[in-house]
């Protein structure tokens, strides 16, 4: 059932849409080719080949444990693949550490945003990689707050948004703490940011808001994977998505060539009531 | 920290009720401990006549600085939401081994700074790998180790004290450059150090990172493990420091030494403003914390209050601290 605010979101969206890359001529900025993952016996992904444009907004759709995380661990280097390759500009990569797949552009938000609470806004988008000004030829470094703190007011407004880097993220609305780990991406050049269930630790205004923001992302070029099991976000969202069941990918759609129900059958059963019909035929 | 400011509390006529309430808890919780430091101050000037005079100003300052040496390593590990309870065996150990190699008759100095001072990071070693590697809980694995290093000191010297130093080796706790006594030049040097590497510094910035939230720091590739290590290390380092400097001031070592001291420097580390679950914390609020319970001893000494009363009213203003810290403003 799609809510009459989701209505309205896609309509916006459909207008927006045409500013989007055109996905059957432009090179994937990632290609998933035939990946494979096993843990022991257990067969987390069976073959999944997905791409990613630049600056698309792509829902990778799917109930638990259909291989959605592992899928992303593994692009993001957490988890490395029993067999398949991943391209990256068409060139296969290597993702050995999550450091390594952050070194290409490719950045995770965590559901919980994973932020430091008892620091400050512009810690948490630094934090890790932290600049710093030499001294005595470099012998000794400090914290170089000032400059972190206006990187962080830049890429805070180049979200649309406007907060205070000394604020503790202890003070942060959830919707805030999103800005502020997308932030962290931007500030690291990120090129393709993937999110983990976006909206599940938003209170209010949770799908507009996120549209907003893929929107926001898509004009500084920059593309998002969004994982959900939420239909309506990722029709209101989503140019392409993908539905995961079982460790495989059962059906690649664009936006507009399948409807929610089509989908959710997908979702729960790998079949849709309409290719059943067609097999009874 | 950023504290309020003073303004916002007296100007704002169209405060509701319940803000201005939650402006003055934060008024409270900012300046509080500073107040009652400075309250003491005055008071117990204006009552003895002793207590404001240097030679009790420097001695109060002296004798803070053996608990201050050992709070400030603790602040490092209780910012990480940790606790090293050995600290205070750590004491015993380090001042024992030192002065096994510092004897009377030498111009032993080096020796037995270098040696003594190598107990404290060896048993920081030993808690952060039951710590880290054997996924034992700080509290445990510390008073495990506590009770440990207690027994090795006390079997290296027989259960005897050891007596009558080399007169270079005490003059890192008797000694003065110019008017200041040495193991206050050395708090104070090492109070700036820790300052700096806790605010400044990236290893200052990932100790509260690992404290606030140990899987958000993984993430970010912050080496977590890494930074727990160095911190029981800190602290093994500057209660073996604490040692060092408490036999040479009293001239001797006893392996019983520096008992219950973990507790004296974990009540100033909490009146400082540093959370027990970590994340939150600072030498400066440390400094202050050491520095009101060495005044309210004092104090309590020169009015000839009697001991019963002192460690009662010192539970008093722990208890009193951990209110106010709870309305800090950030």
């Amino acid at each position: 059932m799609i809510e009459p605010t989701a209505i309205a979101v896609q309509s916006a969206k459909s207008e927006t849409r045409d500013r989007r890359v055109d996905v059957s001529t432009a090179t994937p900025f990632v290609e998933l080719v035939d990946i494979w993952k096993s843990f022991g016996p257990i067969h987390a992904l069976r073959g999944v080949s997905l791409d990613f444009m630049p600056g698309e907004t792509f829902a990778l759709l799917g109930d638990n444990a259909a291989g959605k995380s592992t899928l992303m661990k593994i692009l993001t280097g957490v988890h490395q693949p029993t067999r398949g390759t991943i391209k990256v500009d068409g060139e296969p990569v290597v993702f050995e550490r999550p450091a390594t797949a952050r070194a290409r552009g490719i950045e995770m938000v965590y559901q919980d945003f994973a932020l430091s609470e008892n620091l400050d806004i512009r810690s948490n988008i630094f934090l890790g990689r932290e600049r710093r000004k030499s001294y005595l030829g470099g012998l000794i470094k400090v914290l170089d707050n000032a400059a972190m703190g206006r990187e962080a007011e830049k890429v805070i407004a180049a979200l649309d948004l406007k907060m205070n880097p000394q604020l503790k993220v202890r003070r942060l609305s959830g919707g805030q703490r999103q800005a502020v780990a997308i932030g962290r991406a931007l500030a690291f050049d990120a090129k393709l940011i993937i999110m983990d269930e976006p909206t599940a630790n938003l209170a209010v205004g949770k799908v507009e808001r996120l549209l907003d923001l893929t929107h926001r992302l898509h004009d500084l070029g920059v593309g998002v994977i969004i994982i959900t099991h939420r239909l309506d976000e990722a029709f209101a969202v989503a140019g392409r998505f993908a539905v995961m069941r079982q460790g495989q990918v059962v059906g690649r759609f664009r936006a507009g060539d399948v409807t929610e129900r089509e989908v959710s059958q997908l979702i729960s059963k790998g079949v849709t009531t309409h290719q059943r019909a067609e097999e009874g035929r | 920290m950023s504290a309020l400011p003073l303004r916002d509390i007296f100007t704002r006529a169209d405060l509701g009720d319940a803000n201005r309430t939650r402006h003055v808890q934060h008024l409270l919780g900012d300046y509080g401990l500073a107040v009652v430091f400075i309250g003491c101050v005055l008071g117990l000037s204006i009552t003895t006549d002793s207590f404001l005079t240097m030679d009790n100003v420097v001695n109060i300052v002296r004798q803070s600085s053996i608990i201050g040496f050992i709070a400030i390593g603790m602040t490092f590990v209780m910012i990480t939401g940790g606790i090293d309870l050995s600290v205070g065996s750590v004491v015993g150990l380090s001042g024992v081994v030192a002065a096994s190699l510092a004897p009377d008759n030498s111009k032993a100095f080096v020796l037995p700074l270098v040696v003594g001072l190598a107990v404290g990071p060896a048993v920081g070693f030993v808690n952060a790998a039951l710590i880290v590697r054997a996924g034992i809980l700080p509290f445990l694995a510390t008073l495990a180790v506590m009770a440990a290093t207690r027994g090795m000191a006390l079997v290296y010297t027989n259960g005897q004290p050891v007596s009558d130093l080399s007169p270079a080796f005490d003059w890192l706790g008797s000694g003065t450059l110019g008017p200041v006594p040495v193991p206050i030049i050395l708090f104070v040097i090492v109070a700036v150090i820790a300052d700096h590497a806790l605010q400044r510094t990236r290893f200052g910035r990932h100790v509260y990172a690992v404290g606030g939230n140990p899987e958000s720091a993984r993430i970010v590739g912050i080496p977590v493990r890494g930074i727990l290590l160095s911190v029981y290390l800190i602290a093994g380092a500057l209660a073996a420091f604490a040692g060092i400097v408490l036999t040479a001031r009293v001239d001797g070592a006893d392996p019983l030494a520096g008992t219950g001291y973990e507790l004296n420097a974990i009540a100033a580390v909490v009146i400082g403003g540093t959370s027990l679950f970590g994340g939150v914390g600072s030498i400066r609020g440390t400094v202050l914390g050491v520095l009101l319970l060495g005044v309210v001893q004092n104090g309590l000494d020169l009015l000839n209050v009697s001991s019963y009363y002192q460690e009662t009213i010192q539970g008093l203003i722990l208890v009193i601290a951990v209110l106010l810290n709870r309305w800090k403003s950030d």
